[in-house]
């Protein structure tokens, strides 16, 4: 069989897989909303969280969008769809896709054509991020047993343990903004970036504050983020 | 927290994510098939060799990273979908820091799992949309004004986030950030290597909340 990484076998495929991953997530949507009624929360809170993350995922859901581009080049479109929209990440994606390429001699630059190197590649992207799959369903519990512990013993430094381990994500990502400043002012723009949201979100944090615009909670994080890539996209040309 | 309710997150979750697996695996082994083409197993071999050390080992590190982060339904989702530290995670901060709850409690199970679940749907249909106008948007999604915006998402992501979070504990911050940016300004070539570091800034950022606690300090 003539072999075509954009077929309508492969796209029927993505379709089942990502039909899949809908399906889980409402089902956890709808046992959580529902159990949140049971515990006594307020619809209007539930229905805020869901509307505010919907709008706040848009935007890096398109960066991901982005990434299949890059792959689709190579890949074709289903592959990277599949891939993209369960467990991986472009991080990952692209990395197993090169390697897996450069073992076999092939250049990223072309659509793939060989049958046997796209299933080497889909096969190394499949196994290269299946750890985490399986050891959820292993140690998960475990893993929450063992805070519960921490908590019942000490609940301050229960809590406190919580925070630093969000903090010690934060603080991994805020580094990772300084790792080009020594080229110069351009290096400086993710920083540049980064402080503008800041300060939109510290702005968003004044009017939901002090001029009790509470609907503005909702839409503060997306609202900072969006316009941060807004100020990239000015002070790029400019500095750059 | 109630046990019935978790512990039945955690069967259906189990269920989810193994079925998950499964689809997952039977995705190469269904192209394998309907091609007859299956690749040498030194070429699956060399591949995973320049990948699988540094992303098991991120894998291993994840699970014991976000799993307390994300709550019960929300990391079998959450591993299920992906994308864990550019949507997921910041999703469900965001979500339980506006709600005013606290991560671990029956109320932040619920919010959180609202979060990855909602954020996991709206990705989905997203990227569906976007494949399905693909040959349209190409043009927009490469074109060079819009790629700054692009290139500086996280900054754009972490910085709003990150104000929230430091504003309201900066003696816990100020540890784990500093080194943080120390190292990152003496090695920039670990950028490549966040998904490790970010175990190690809450390993560091444990430590120097449990010293800052035992005398009194926070």
């Amino acid at each position: 069989m003539s072999f075509n990484p954009n077929s309508s076998f492969l796209f029927i495929l993505a379709a089942v897989v990502i039909a899949f991953v809908v399906a889980q997530s409402v089902f956890f949507l709808v046992r959580a909303y529902r159990h949140g009624i049971v515990i006594g929360m307020e619809r209007a809170q539930l229905k805020k969280t869901i509307l505010s993350t919907a709008v706040f995922t848009i935007a890096p859901a398109i960066s991901i969008l982005l990434g299949i581009l890059t792959l689709s080049k190579f890949l074709g479109i289903p592959l990277p769809w599949i891939r993209l929209s369960v467990v991986g990440a472009i991080t990952y994606e692209l990395p197993a896709a090169t390697s897996t390429a450069t073992a076999l001699g092939l250049s990223l630059a072309d659509t793939i054509t060989d049958p046997k190197a796209y299933t080497a590649i889909a096969w190394v992207m499949t196994l290269g991020i299946i750890p985490g799959m399986i050891m959820i369903p292993l140690f998960l519990k475990k893993i929450q047993g063992g805070i519960m512990k921490i908590k019942n013993k000490d609940s301050k430094w229960g809590d406190l343990f919580m925070t630093s381990l969000f903090l010690g994500m934060i603080s991994a990502f805020l580094g990772m903004v300084f790792t080009d400043v020594r080229n110069g002012l351009a290096g400086w723009i993710p920083i540049f970036v980064l402080l503008f949201s800041a300060l939109i979100m510290g702005i968003c944090g004044v009017l939901i504050k002090v001029c009790k615009m509470k609907w503005l909670e909702t839409y503060a994080l997306s609202i900072s983020m969006i316009l941060a890539m807004i100020f990239a996209v000015i002070i790029t040309p400019l500095i750059g | 927290m109630n046990t019935t309710y978790n512990d039945k997150s955690h069967f259906y979750g189990r269920i989810w994510i193994l079925t998950a697996l499964l689809m997952l695996l039977s995705v190469p082994v269904a192209i394998c098939l309907y091609y007859g083409a299956w690749p040498e197993g030194t070429a699956v071999l060399k591949g995973l060799l320049g990948v699988a050390p540094i992303f098991w080992t991120v894998a291993v590190i994840e699970v014991f990273t976000y799993g307390p982060m994300l709550g019960t339904g929300g990391s079998y989702l959450a591993f299920v979908t992906g994308n864990i530290t550019n949507i997921k995670a910041p999703a469900a901060l965001n979500a339980m820091e506006n709600a005013q709850v606290k991560p671990g409690s029956e109320e932040g199970e619920v919010i959180s799992t609202l979060a990855i679940a909602t954020s996991s749907i709206v990705t989905t249909l997203v990227i569906a949309v976007g494949v399905l106008l693909l040959s349209a948007l190409t043009p927009v999604l490469n074109s060079p004004t819009l790629k700054p915006a692009f290139d500086n998402i996280l900054p754009a992501l972490f910085g709003g986030l990150a104000v929230v979070y430091i504003s309201k504990n900066w003696k816990l911050s100020l540890t784990p950030l500093i080194f943080m940016i120390v190292l990152f300004l003496m090695v920039p070539s670990l950028a490549g290597s966040v998904g490790v570091l970010v175990p190690v800034g809450a390993l560091i950022s444990l430590a120097a909340a449990r010293i800052m606690y035992k005398k009194n300090w926070i």
